[in-house]
C-alpha cells in the first residue's frame, strides 16, 4: 500500500514548490548555525536569499565525507546539543567515525521514511517482523526497528548473531517479515534448507539494504522462500536505511523527495548528468534539523529517471547501484576502506605495507581475505611464529575494520605493483 | 659448532619450489639436505647447502625471504633407541626441540639436523653424553664425504 499517498504521489510541480519553500527555510538555518557552511557560502559570495527555489541547488557547495571527520564529532550540527536526542556513528577511512545526530523531529521523520518502505512492501499492522540488522550505533537495526513500530507492526528485534535463535522464533512466533542484509537472509535461506525447515516459515516479505546487491540476488532469495524482496536504500549522513526504496514494479528505488533532494553528477567535472545518465548521487537533506547537509556527495554510482511509476508514485527513482566513484568496499553490511587497513598494518609494525584484499562470496557470505608479504625482517623460520604472525595481524584487522578476517601469508613481492595506483582491491562478488 | 641453516619462505603455488632450485642450480650451490615443512597456505624449506650466505644473497635477489638459522648436526649411531636417548637427552637437560631432520645417513652414522631451544647448552650436554657433532665445513660439504667414503 501506499503510506503517504500525499506525499508519494505528487505532481512534479507539487514536489519542486515543496522543495523550494523547504530548501529555502534550511539554507537560512543553516547560514546562521553552521559556522562551516556559513564560510563556504561566504567564500562562494552566496547570501541565503540568493537561494530562491529548488532551481538554485548548485549554487550551494558540496559536503564531502572528510568535511564530516574536519568537523568530528559535531562541528556541523545546526542545532544546540539540548534538542539532540540520539547519536549514531560509522566508521572512517582513517579510524575515527562519522557522527550523525538527530531531534525528536528527525527521528520521526525517519521513521516516516521507513514506514512508507515497509507498507510499499505489502507489511503492516498485522505483520510480524524480525529486524536482523546491527542495533546500535550502526543506524541499520535502530532504523528499521523504529519504522517498523511506528507502522503498527509487531517488532522482533534481533540484532545480528544468532541465526539458529533467530530460526527457531522465525518458526515459532510465525514470523511474516524480515530487515536484513540480502546476503544474510540468503545464508538463512540455506540453514533453512538444511534442516529441512523452509516449508515451514511464514515469511512473505523482505527488506534488504545495506550492501549492494543484484536483481539476480533478488530473485533467487525470492524463489528459495517463497517472498517478495525490497531493496532499501540509505546512509546514516543523510539519514539511516530509508532514503530510498524500491517498489514491486522493482525498477529503481523511489526516492522520499519531500526531504531528500537527489542530484547525479560527473564524479570528475561535477557537472550535472542527464536524466537516466550514471554518475555519483549527491543529496541535499530539507527538513533535517540536526545535521542538514547541503549536497552531500555519497560516492554511490547510479543514474536517475523522474518518469512517474507503474505502482503509482510520483517521486523519482535511482537505478540499482552501479558501484562506487572511491575504492570503500561493503562487506557484510560494514564498509571498508583499503587505507584502513592500510594504516592498521603500518601501525602493528611487523609487517609490510603490501598487501592486497580479496573480497569473495561464500554461501552467501562476504568473506574477506587479505594476502600480506613475508617481508625478511619479519620472517620466522619457525612455523609457530609465523602461525602467530598471521594471528597478531588477523586480530588487529579485526579491531579495526569490525570484520572477521582471513590472513595469508605470501612472498614478498609477488602482489603486483602498478605504477601510480595500486591494486589493493579484488572484489569476486559479480555484484553488477 | 653451530651450522648455518638457509631457509626459505615458499607459498604453496606451482613453480615456486622449484624456483628455489633453479636459483641455486644456476650459481653451483649444492643443497646437502633438506626439510620442507608445509601449512595450508605455504610451506618452509630448511636447507643445508654448500654455501649458506651465498645462498642467501641469490635466493633474496630473486626475491625470496630468507632467513640464516643456526643449528646443530649430531651424530648417531645407526642401531636401535640412539635418537631416542639424545632427545631425553636434551630434554633432561631443560631443551626442547623446534624441528629437526636427516642430514645424512653416510657410514656407520646418521647425522640429524636439530634447532634446540638452546644451542651452546644442547652442545654442552651432548658433548657430555659423548656425542659428537659435525663441524660446519663437514655439514657443508657431507655429500662429497659420503660420495667419498662410498
Ligand atoms: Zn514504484
Amino acid at each position: 500500500m501506499i503510506w503517504n499517498e500525499t506525499k508519494e504521489c505528487m505532481s512534479r510541480d507539487e514536489i519542486l514548490n515543496m522543495q523550494s519553500a523547504r530548501l529555502k527555510k534550511t539554507v537560512s538555518r543553516v547560514y546562521h548555525n553552521v559556522e562551516f557552511y556559513r564560510k563556504k557560502m561566504q567564500q562562494l559570495g552566496l547570501e541565503p536569499g540568493d537561494i530562491k527555489g529548488i532551481e538554485d541547488l548548485n549554487k550551494l557547495p558540496f559536503t564531502t565525507k572528510e568535511d564530516l571527520r574536519d568537523n568530528y564529532p559535531f562541528g556541523l550540527f545546526a542545532v544546540p546539543q539540548s534538542e539532540v536526542i540520539r547519536v549514531h556513528a560509522s566508521s572512517g577511512t582513517t579510524g575515527k567515525a562519522t557522527v550523525v545526530g538527530y531531534t525528536r523531529r528527525d527521528i520521526e521523520i525517519w521513521q516516516e521514511c521507513v514506514t512508507r518502505v515497509l507498507a510499499m512492501a505489502g507489511i503492516g499492522a498485522n505483520d510480524r517482523i524480525q529486524v536482523a540488522y546491527g542495533y546500535g550505533l550502526f543506524t541499520g537495526g535502530l532504523g528499521l526497528h523504529y519504522g517498523a513500530e511506528n507502522l503498527g507492526a509487531t517488532v522482533i528485534p534481533m540484532s545480528t548473531g544468532n541465526t539458529q535463535r533467530l530460526i527457531t522464533m522465525m518458526e515459532d512466533f510465525e514470523v511474516t517479515a524480515i530487515a536484513c542484509t540480502p546476503s544474510y537472509l540468503l545464508h538463512i535461506a540455506e540453514t533453512l534448507e538444511e534442516v529441512g525447515k523452509t516449508d515451514s516459515i511464514k515469511l512473505k516479505a523482505a527488506i534488504c539494504g545495506a550492501e549492494p546487491w543484484t536483481d539476480n540476488m533478488r530473485k533467487e532469495i525470492e524463489t528459495k522462500l517463497n517472498l517478495k524482496a525490497y531493496d532499501i536504500y540509505g546512509l546514516s549522513e543523510i539519514l539511516g536505511p530509508g532514503v530510498a526504496a524500491d517498489c514491486d514494479a522493482h525498477c529503481g528505488l523511489h526516492v522520499y523527495e519531500d526531504h531528500f533532494v537527489p542530484e547525479i553528477i560527473n564524479p570528475d567535472t561535477l557537472a550535472p548528468c542527464k536524466d537516466g545518465e550514471v554518475g555519483e548521487l549527491v543529496f541535499t537533506t530539507i527538513t533535517k534539523e540536526a545535521l542538514p547537509l547541503f549536497r552531500y556527495r555519497t560516492k554511490d554510482l547510479t543514474s536517475i529517471t523522474y518518469e512517474p511509476c507503474e505502482c503509482g508514485r510520483t517521486l523519482a527513482r535511482i537505478s540499482r547501484f552501479k558501484g562506487r566513484s572511491d575504492d570503500m568496499l561493503i562487506i557484510r553490511g560494514v564498509n571498508v576502506f583499503p587505507s584502513q587497513v592500510e594504516a592498521a598494518l603500518l601501525e602493528m609494525g611487523e609487517t609490510s605495507p603490501h598487501y592486497i584484499l580479496i573480497v569473495d562470496r561464500v554461501n552467501n557470505l562476504d568473506v574477506l581475505e587479505i594476502q600480506v608479504e613475508v617481508e625478511e625482517r619479519f620472517f620466522s623460520d619457525e612455523i609457530r611464529k609465523l602461525e602467530g604472525l598471521t594471528k597478531k595481524i588477523a586480530h588487529v584487522l579485526q579491531s579495526a575494520l569490525g570484520l572477521s578476517v582471513k590472513v595469508t601469508l605470501v612472498e614478498p613481492k609477488t602482489i603486483a605493483r602498478s605504477e601510480g595506483k595500486a591494486k589493493r582491491v579484488i572484489d569476486k562478488r559479480k555484484l553488477i | 659448532m653451530l651450522i648455518k641453516q638457509l631457509s626459505v619462505f615458499i607459498e604453496n603455488k606451482e613453480g615456486r619450489l622449484e624456483g628455489v632450485t633453479q636459483v641455486l642450480k644456476e650459481h653451483n650451490i649444492n643443497i646437502a639436505s633438506f626439510s620442507l615443512a608445509d601449512t595450508a597456505e605455504y610451506g618452509m624449506l630448511r636447507m643445508i647447502v654448500s654455501d649458506p650466505d651465498e645462498g642467501r644473497r641469490v635466493l633474496k635477489e630473486e626475491g625470496f625471504s630468507t632467513k640464516l638459522t643456526d643449528v646443530i648436526a649430531v651424530k648417531i649411531p645407526q642401531k636401535p633407541g640412539t635418537l631416542h636417548e639424545v632427545l631425553k637427552i636434551l630434554f633432561e637437560a631443560g631443551l626442547s626441540v623446534e624441528y629437526m631432520y636427516t642430514l645424512a645417513t653416510a657410514g656407520r652414522d646418521t647425522s640429524i639436523i636439530m634447532k634446540a631451544s638452546d644451542l651452546t647448552k644442547a652442545l654442552d650436554v651432548l658433548k657430555q653424553h659423548e656425542y659428537e657433532v659435525c663441524t660446519a665445513k663437514e655439514a657443508y660439504e657431507i655429500n662429497n664425504i659420503s660420495t667419498n667414503n662410498v
